[in-house]
Order: structure tokens, then C-alpha cells, then sequence
């Protein structure tokens, strides 16, 4: 039996962010409200934090800090721009940021995809644990600093210091970038690598819109996965 | 004038230097030879001012005591009534400190969830994540947010007891970390996201946030992702406590951690582990101060970590603020971590029982600080447990007999004025009298 | 190390005895506390006047200061006089006006109680001795407590010797020896409450005083004493109406009491008690530990 799709708004300029939360935490696989739209959000942080279920949650306006942290399951949507660390943590879902999203984007994330339509700024993708993210602006510096798994595609420019101690997480830009971190640097983009590129193009709604070879492919060169006294100057 | 063949004859002492000691010079000899810092577990192994150089004043005419076994004397610790909807209540005020699966074998963690259990008090995760083991075989668990985010997800935040926010501690305050690639087995490497085998570098801040004005945000996060239900702590090592705790608890924290620099370490630089953070002794009374200038003391609890080894360390602690305290690397020497019963293989790794700190290298003896399972398979986790929970039990026992010889009925009723210092500087540092004086040099500043 | 003595009279035909009573009862307990010594009566009151029990220094002027008083304040004050100790009699809005120019005009003078019906003395030296100082067996009233002090961690001065006064009519004498006075200080200086004293007792009262002012009731502020001082106490407070008994849980020092169809008594020792009218037919018990006992007499 498919249950009905049935619309709940709240107003956060009356409703708190922790009712909010809670309303949204409660939510078991049989009840119906499948779409949460949520009300002048104005900036306020941890907007749809923690949730853990497969919900739309639609957001008209900005939010700040760590919106949708830990999602799980959910899709959430920002109708506007992100603060820091939005999807911080994300597991799975979707969280898509119609706007530009602040420092630290999709930080740690261990799955899920994380879209920015703008532009995301400094750190985006740190310590990521396999997220995917795709960034159709540009990025800020420090990006995927410490990546560990995962992908981040970016459709702009990437600022100083990309990818700096990544370890296995891939690295796709089509634009310019400032200047690799320690440990990084620019690889072959093989036919998997397209393929890969294009499936996560795909997934965030860019369908055939690019063309995949004109990304370069950027990872780890290994040389700090095991200390050596002669790459001291990299630590 | 002694003839020249006199002088020759004469036999002289050679002179070493106090500078240039034994160790120093097999440390300048080592760096030659392998162009890398020393990396080793633990804490601080250098002499500073310590709980040894306080004493308590016990009843007498004046003060009245209570009789031992008879009178009661509490020893219950409630951590986080301020903000959170179940705070947590520890029968002892002695908790586990953080220690991760991967620097622990699964058996130890497993034996100190089992002691810590059995005495009516909490364990700690560390970096690396939850195993399914401990959260089994501990009753109060407490899940460490770390900049690493290693294993870090929803669902164990929401399994733990409280969440312990660590921006630091007392074997690096500042520092990240190396855990070289001997540990990094299959299971932790999974756990950790990370290759097989490779080195480990963790991160010294946090990735999505710095500063107490962050912190804030960070906090309500995960009380948000929680329900406001889990206690929130805060860890530092200490370097700066008064200001440290005061800006931890308006970012809202439940409870403050503050590890002084004896505090141990899975693997970091020797030269941080010594160079870095302040003695625990110095650090008690300034975090306090700042509980007391919020109005906040014993509201925000604080618990105290780095180089308590007896229930005296405990008594003091308390009687200088803190609610509770943390031990580490006596919780692991009860466990039998450097037991002397293994000598020989101590000395084929170059060492001695009692000085094995190479936890990092994975080849501990005792079956603790390895993820080799043949070593590992050397620590009965029952048994281990077992001797924790004596041990727990007799710091604690310790620690009443202090607290009932000055009259208290409660631990926490153990003041600074109960104590005394014997050295200037200890005087100094724990803003206590020096014993037999009313002087406490340097009172009012810090 | 302290000796306390409490009479609350239920026969009002026995109120001209009161200060007679307590004489008795509290130089038997110059052993337990030859340092020091004080009382608190309750004796009568208007309720549109307050009195002051101010103490200074030997040699202070009191028809001086009384008259220095009046061109501050208002000619509608009357002094009595008792040694050290002057009662002021004043109109019940004034208190701040007095105080203020007391504080302005006479710093050497200090305030040991106020209240309606509250008179305060307190001295150095032995208990009989006070008591004669201050003619106490002259005094009237319908109850008073008492204490002898021998002094332990803190001086012997006067600012240290008991009763100590906690607010409006409320007073406290203690015997014991609390082990957390430090640091629960420390709280209530941070909740706005100063201290005069380094003593134990003071702490015990200020803790009283400041939940009575937060809208308590006596027994209850008494009850919650038991959750937040640690150590040994008896404690024996005075109120406009009547008075009250607690004993800490562990009860190891002394407290008797008698009671007849005319009066409470209570004493550290029953040697205190021994000579009081009807002794021998009182119905005499030790209070219980952890268990607030208290008295009022009907308005």
C-alpha cells in the first residue's frame, strides 16, 4: 500500500529549531508526512540536524550552522545558502544547497551526496569519509584536506592548498586550481574515472550538461603514508 | 710541585654532565640515526610538582573525624544536570579514561568496560569509534566527538551515555597525532576509513569548527541530533584552564575535562609529551576559580585527569574542586600493562618492565597496546576486569578513609583548606598553605 | 567546645524570669566555652519600631552617638544602654537612614542584630561575666538563646562570639564544627552575602539567612541545612515567634531538652537545665538527629 504524500509545514518564525527537530525525529515509517517544509529558517543553525528517515525536508530561505548534520536517509533542501558544516557527518541522503554554502561543507561525511549549486568556500569536503559531493561553483582553500574516501567534483575553481594529506579520496575540477597540498597531485582520468564522473554529474541533476573530459582527476601520491625523514618538509 | 709522572698516576672521577645526561645523549644519538622524532605512548615521564607535595590536615580537636566503615561517605558523582535530560550518576568518582579500539586491543577495551562496570562507573571511547564490545560490557559509556570524526556516526551518538567533545589533551594539548602503521589492522583500518596498514595522522583541530563561539554551535548540534538528552563534555589538556573552562562552559558544556600534561597518550612526540601542557597540580585550582566566577562550581562538573595513581590523587583532586577524576594509565597497569611477569620479552624490545611505552609499535607483551591477535589473546578480559574493579575499588576506599578522617560525610565536602603543601612551588601552584604556615605564595594571582 | 542554653516560655506569668533563667543556664556552661559569650532576647516590640543592637568600642559616647543620630535621622530614636552594647530604638522605616549614618559617622560601631522584638549582646570572656555586663537577669521576654564559645579556627574576638544574627529577628547559635564552611562561603558570597568573620557558625547562618530571604519557611530553611552543611552541628535558631532545634544526622554533640506545661528549655548538657523551675516533673529527651524541632507561641 503506498501511503499518501502529505505536506507539514513549520514555521521557525514561530516554532523552535528544537521542535523542529523533534517533530522530525519522531517520524516512524508509517506515518505520511513525507514532506516537511520548513519556514523562514533565517540562519538559524542545526536546522534539520540528526534526522533518520526518508524525508523531503524543503527549506525556503538561509540557514546557519550544520544544517542537516548526521542526515540519514533524508533528502533536504536549502532554498538559499548554507552556513558552516552543512551536511557535517552526513551517512546517506541528499542534502542540496540551492545557494552558495559556507566553510567546511560535507565535512567527515561517510556517505550520501552533498550538491551545491553556488559556490562552497574554504574546507569543503575535510576529513571526508566517502560522501560524494558536487560543487557547481567553485571552492574555497584547504579543500579536502585529510580526504579520506569518497568524491568531490567541482565545476569552478579550487582555491590554495587542495587535497592537502589526502589520503583515497578522488578529486574531479574543471576549472583552475590555486595549488595542491601536500601529497596531492594531479592523475590520469582513466574511462572508470570518467564513468564515475559522470554518474555523480548524473546524480546531481547535470545529466549529459558537462562534458566529463574536461575535469582533471586529482589524489594521493602516497609518499606520507609511511614516514620517511626525507619528506620532513611535508609535515 | 708533583712531578709529571705524578700527574699521571693520579686517578680522577670522570665528570658527566647534568646537561648532557645518559638519555639525552642516546636521544641525540637516535635522531642521527633515524632522522624521525621520538614517537611513544604515555604521559610525561619527567619530575614535576605533583599531588606528592600536598598533604591533608586531618581532624583532630578542632575538626571532627568519622568513623571508618560505620559513618557514611558519599562517593556518588551526578555529571551533567545543567542542560541534559538524563544525566548520568557514577557510584565512584573515579571514571575510565578515553582510550580507542586500535590503540587497545578489543580484550582490554573489553576488560575496562568489564572494571569499570563492576564499580558503578563510565568508560570512554576513543579515537577510532565505538565497537559493538565495549558498548556491551559497559554500563555508562561515554563516546568521545574527536577531530579525527573517526567511526563517528548518529547512531553510536545516540547509543552513549554522554558525548565528550575533545579539543585536547594533557599529553598534546595543540597537538594532532601519529599512529604509525604497525596498528592499523584490517578491522581498524575499516573502522577508521583509512588504508591498511598506512601511518595515522590526526588532525589538531576540529574540521567544522574553531573557538568557543563555534564550540556553542557545535554543542546545540549535538544536543539537537540527541534530543538534548546526552550529557556534554568537554576536553582540554590543560595549558590555559581558567580560561579554557570558563569559555568550555559558556559554549554550554555539561562537564568539563581538564588532562594535565602526565596524562597519557596512545602515540605522540616525546617532545610534546614533555614540553607541552602543565602539571595537573597547577591545573586544578584555576579551572575551579573559573567554575566559582560563574557561579557554576559543582553545577558544571569537573573531572581531572593526568597522573593519578592512588586514592590521596583522588582525595586531593576533590578537595581542590574537581567532581570526579579520570585515570588512564593506571587503569591499563591494573589491566598488567608493564607487569614485570614479562621481563624477558620487555628486554628483547630493548626495554625494561615498567618503562615500555612503545605502544604505538603494536608489540606489547601484556596484550594490550596491540592489535596482534596472538598478543592480544594473551589478556583474559575477565580476569583483567577484575583486577580494575580492585583497583577502582581500593582508590576509592582510599579516598573515603581521607575524606572521613576530615570529617566529611561526602567526598566532594573536601576543601582546599583540608590541604597543605610541602614544597613552595606545590604551594604555589595548588594555592594551599605551605604546611605549618599560613602562606600561600603568589595567593590571588595566576 | 561550645555550650548552648535556649528558653522559650510558654506561661506568659513566667516572661519577667526569663534573663534570670538564662543566667543560670548559661554560666554552666562556662567549661564547654570560657572564650566567649552571647545572647538573644526577645523581649517586647512594636511593630512600627525597630531595635538595633549596635556594639563599640569601650569608651564610645552613646548619648553622643544617640544625639549624632537624631540631627541625621530624626529626634523619634531612644538608646538604652547595657556595657558595650546600646539598643536603638527606632521608627521601623528608618533602618537604612540609621545605618547609613552609621556607617558614614561611625565606622567603629557595629550592627549585631535588628529585628522587632531582637536584642543581641555579645562579649569576650567568661559567660557569667558577660551575662552580669549586660545585666541579664534583668531582662524580660518570651524566649532567648544563648552561647558560650570556646574558640577553634578562628579568633577569639567579639566578632566571632555567638549568637549570630541572620536577618530580621533571626538569630543562630552553633556547637560543632562544620568541614565544608569554605567552600559553601564561597557560594553564598557569590549570591551576595558578605561575612564579617572566618568562623564556621557565621557560614551556618548566612546559609539560613539566605534561604529565609529567598522565601523559605524556618523549618524548611533548617531541613535544607542538612542537604548542603557537611560536619557536626547542633543548631538552635531564634525567631520573632519562637525557636528551633536541628542536630546534624550523625548527632555526636550534645543537646537535651526539657519540656513542661510552662516552658522549652534546651542546654548542650543537662547541668544547664538543672536548676530551672519544675525541672524535676519535665518531661526531659535528647532530640533526634537529622530532625527539625521547632516552637511558636501562639500570636
Amino acid at each position: 500500500m503506498t501511503l499518501p504524500l502529505m505536506e507539514h509545514t513549520i514555521d521557525l518564525g514561530s516554532a523552535s529549531v528544537r521542535e523542529l527537530n523533534a517533530a522530525l525525529h519522531k517520524v516512524g515509517p508509517d506515518v505520511n508526512q513525507r514532506l516537511w517544509r520548513v519556514l523562514n529558517p533565517g540562519g538559524r543553525h542545526s536546522v534539520a540536524a540528526g534526522v533518520d528517515a526518508a524525508l523531503t525536508i524543503e527549506i525556503d530561505g538561509h540557514v546557519g550552522y550544520y544544517c542537516a548534520g548526521m542526515n540519514k536517509l533524508a533528502k533536504v533542501i536549502v532554498n538559499g545558502n548554507a552556513g558552516v558544516g552543512v551536511a557535517e557527518n552526513m551517512m546517506s541522503g541528499i542534502v542540496h544547497v540551492k545557494g552558495d554554502a559556507s566553510q567546511a561543507a560535507g565535512a567527515t561525511a561517510q556517505g550520501g551526496l552533498l550538491i551545491v549549486d553556488g559556490n562552497a568556500s574554504a574546507r569543503c569536503g575535510i576529513s571526508m569519509k566517502g560522501v560524494d559531493i558536487v560543487v557547481k561553483g567553485g571552492i574555497g582553500h584547504m579543500s579536502a584536506f585529510m580526504a579520506q574516501s569518497g568524491s568531490l567534483t567541482v565545476l569552478g575553481d579550487a582555491g590554495e592548498a587542495l587535497g592537502d594529506s589526502i589520503y583515497e579520496a578522488r578529486l574531479f575540477v574543471r576549472g583552475s586550481v590555486a595549488s595542491l597540498g601536500a601529497d596531492c597531485i594531479e592523475k590520469e582520468l582513466r574511462d572508470e574515472h570518467k564513468a564515475m564522473l559522470f554518474a555523480r554529474l548524473k546524480a546531481a541533476g547535470l545529466n549529459g550538461a558537462v562534458d566529463v573530459s574536461d575535469f582533471k582527476r586529482y589524489g594521493s601520491a602516497r609518499q606520507l603514508y609511511h614516514f620517511h625523514v626525507d619528506n620532513a618538509g611535508a609535515y | 710541585m708533583p712531578a709529571p709522572t705524578e700527574v699521571q698516576r693520579m686517578i680522577t672521577t670522570p665528570r658527566k654532565s647534568a646537561t648532557f645526561d645518559d638519555y639525552t645523549l642516546s636521544e641525540i644519538r637516535r635522531a642521527a640515526a633515524t632522522g624521525i622524532y621520538d614517537i611513544r605512548g604515555g604521559g610525561a615521564k619527567r619530575r614535576v610538582p605533583h599531588l606528592d607535595d600536598l598533604l591533608f590536615l586531618g581532624a583532630s580537636i578542632s575538626r571532627y573525624p568519622l568513623e571508618g566503615y560505620r559513618e557514611k561517605c558519599g562517593t556518588n558523582v551526578i555529571l551533567g544536570s545543567r542542560f541534559a535530560k538524563k544525566p548520568i550518576e557514577l557510584k565512584i568518582p573515579v571514571t575510565v579514561a578515553g582510550m580507542s579500539f586500535g590503540s587497545l586491543s578489543a580484550q582490554a577495551k573489553e576488560a575496562l568496560g568489564r572494571g569499570a562496570s563492576a564499580m558503578g562507573t563510565s568508560t570512554t571511547t576513543g579515537d577510532g569509534g565505538m565497537t559493538p564490545e565495549e558498548r556491551g560490557q559497559s554500563s555508562i559509556l561515554v563516546y568521545q566527538y574527536l577531530p579525527s570524526r573517526y567511526g563517528m556516526n548518529p547512531d553510536d551518538l545516540r547509543k552513549a551515555d554522554a558525548i565528550e567533545v575533545v579539543v585536547g589533551q594533557g599529553a598534546k594539548p595543540g597537538g594532532g597525532g601519529m599512529l604509525l602503521g604497525q596498528k592499523i589492522s584490517a578491522r581498524v583500518a575499516q573502522m577508521r576509513n583509512l588504508p591498511e596498514g598506512i601511518d595515522q595522522r590526526s588532525a589538531c583541530r576540529h574540521p567544522d569548527w574553531t573557538g568557543p563561539d563555534d564550540l556553542e554551535i557545535k554543542i546545540e548540534e549535538l544536543r539537537e541530533i540527541t534530543d538534548w538528552e546526552k550529557p556534554i563534555y568537554v576536553k582540554v589538556g590543560s595549558a590555559r584552564p581558567y580560561y579554557d573552562t570558563a569559555l568550555a562552559v559558556k559554549s554550554g558544556a555539561d562537564v568539563i575535562v581538564l588532562d594535565g600534561m602526565q596524562g597519557g597518550t596512545a602515540a605522540t612526540q616525546e617532545v610534546f609529551i614533555e614540553h607541552v601542557g602543565i602539571p595537573l597540580l597547577g591545573s586544578i585550582r584555576p579551572a575551579v576559580q573559573a567554575l566559582q566566577d560563574l557561579g557554576l562550581h559543582r553545577k558544571v562538573q569537573l573531572i581531572v585527569s593526568g597522573g593519578i595513581r592512588n586514592g590521596a590523587d583522588v582525595a586531593k583532586c576533590l578537595a581542590l574542586g574537581a567532581d570526579a577524576v579520570s585515570i588512564g594509565t593506571a587503569a591499563l597497569v591494573a589491566l598488567g600493562d608493564n607487569d614485570p611477569v614479562h621481563e624477558a620479552e620487555y628486554a628483547a624490545l630493548g626495554t625494561t618492565a615498567g618503562s615500555y611505552d612503545d605502544w604505538h609499535e603494536g608489540r606489547d607483551p601484556a596484550g594490550i597496546t596491540t592489535q596482534d591477535p596472538l598478543l592480544a589473546a594473551r589478556l583474559d578480559p575477565v580476569k583483567a576486569g577484575r583486577r580494575l574493579a580492585n583497583y577502582l575499588a581500593v582508590l576509592t576506599l582510599e579516598a573515603q578513609t581521607i575524606a572521613r578522617a576530615c570529617g566529611k560525610s561526602h567526598v566532594h565536602n573536601l576543601e582546599p583548606e583540608d590541604l597543605v603543601a610541602l614544597t613552595v612551588e606545590a604551594a604555589a601552584m595548588a594555592r594551599v598553605p605551605l604546611a605549618g604556615t599560613d602562606w600561600i605564595p603568589g595567593a590571588g594571582q595566576y | 567546645m561550645c555550650g548552648i542554653v535556649g528558653l522559650f516560655i510558654k506561661d506568659r506569668k513566667l516572661e519577667p524570669d526569663l534573663g534570670a533563667m538564662l543566667v543560670t543556664m548559661l554560666e554552666v556552661m562556662s567549661d564547654r566555652g570560657p572564650d566567649s559569650a552571647g545572647f538573644a532576647v526577645y523581649g517586647e516590640g512594636r511593630p512600627d519600631r525597630l531595635k538595633l543592637s549596635l556594639r563599640a568600642p569601650a569608651g564610645t559616647d552613646f548619648d553622643a552617638l544617640a544625639a549624632a543620630l537624631r540631627a541625621a535621622v530624626g529626634n523619634d530614636i531612644g538608646h538604652v544602654v547595657r556595657d558595650t552594647h546600646v539598643i536603638i530604638d527606632i521608627p521601623a522605616g528608618t533602618e537604612a537612614a540609621v545605618r547609613a549614618a552609621l556607617a558614614a559617622g561611625h565606622p567603629g560601631i557595629a550592627v549585631v542584630g535588628a529585628g522587632t522584638r531582637m536584642e543581641i549582646f555579645k562579649e569576650v570572656g567568661l559567660p557569667g561575666d558577660v551575662a552580669r555586663r549586660f545585666a541579664l537577669s534583668t531582662m524580660t521576654g518570651s524566649h532567648g538563646i544563648g552561647h558560650t564559645r570556646m574558640a577553634t579556627e578562628s579568633a577569639v574576638t567579639t566578632n566571632g562570639a555567638h549568637p549570630f544574627s541572620t536577618g530580621p529577628d533571626q538569630c543562630l547559635v552553633h556547637n560543632g564544627s562544620l568541614s565544608n564552611h569554605n567552600a559553601v562561603r564561597r557560594v553564598l558570597i557569590r549570591e551576595g552575602l558578605r561575612f564579617e568573620t572566618q568562623n564556621d557558625s557565621e557560614v551556618a547562618a548566612g546559609f539560613l539567612t539566605h534561604r529565609l530571604a529567598k522565601g523559605e519557611a524556618l523549618g524548611d530553611a533548617l531541613t535544607s541545612t542538612l542537604d548542603t552543611l557537611d560536619g557536626f552541628f547542633t543548631f538552635v535558631v531564634g525567631t520573632e515567634s519562637g525557636f528551633g532545634v536541628l542536630r546534624d544526622p550523625i548527632a555526636c554533640k550534645p543537646a537535651v531538652m526539657a519540656e513542661t506545661e510552662s516552658y522549652v528549655a534546651f542546654g548542650s548538657e543537662y547541668r544547664a537545665l538543672a536548676d530551672l523551675p519544675g525541672i524535676a516533673n519535665a518531661r526531659v529527651f535528647e532530640p533526634e538527629p537529622a530532625t527539625v524541632y521547632f516552637w511558636e507561641r501562639a500570636a
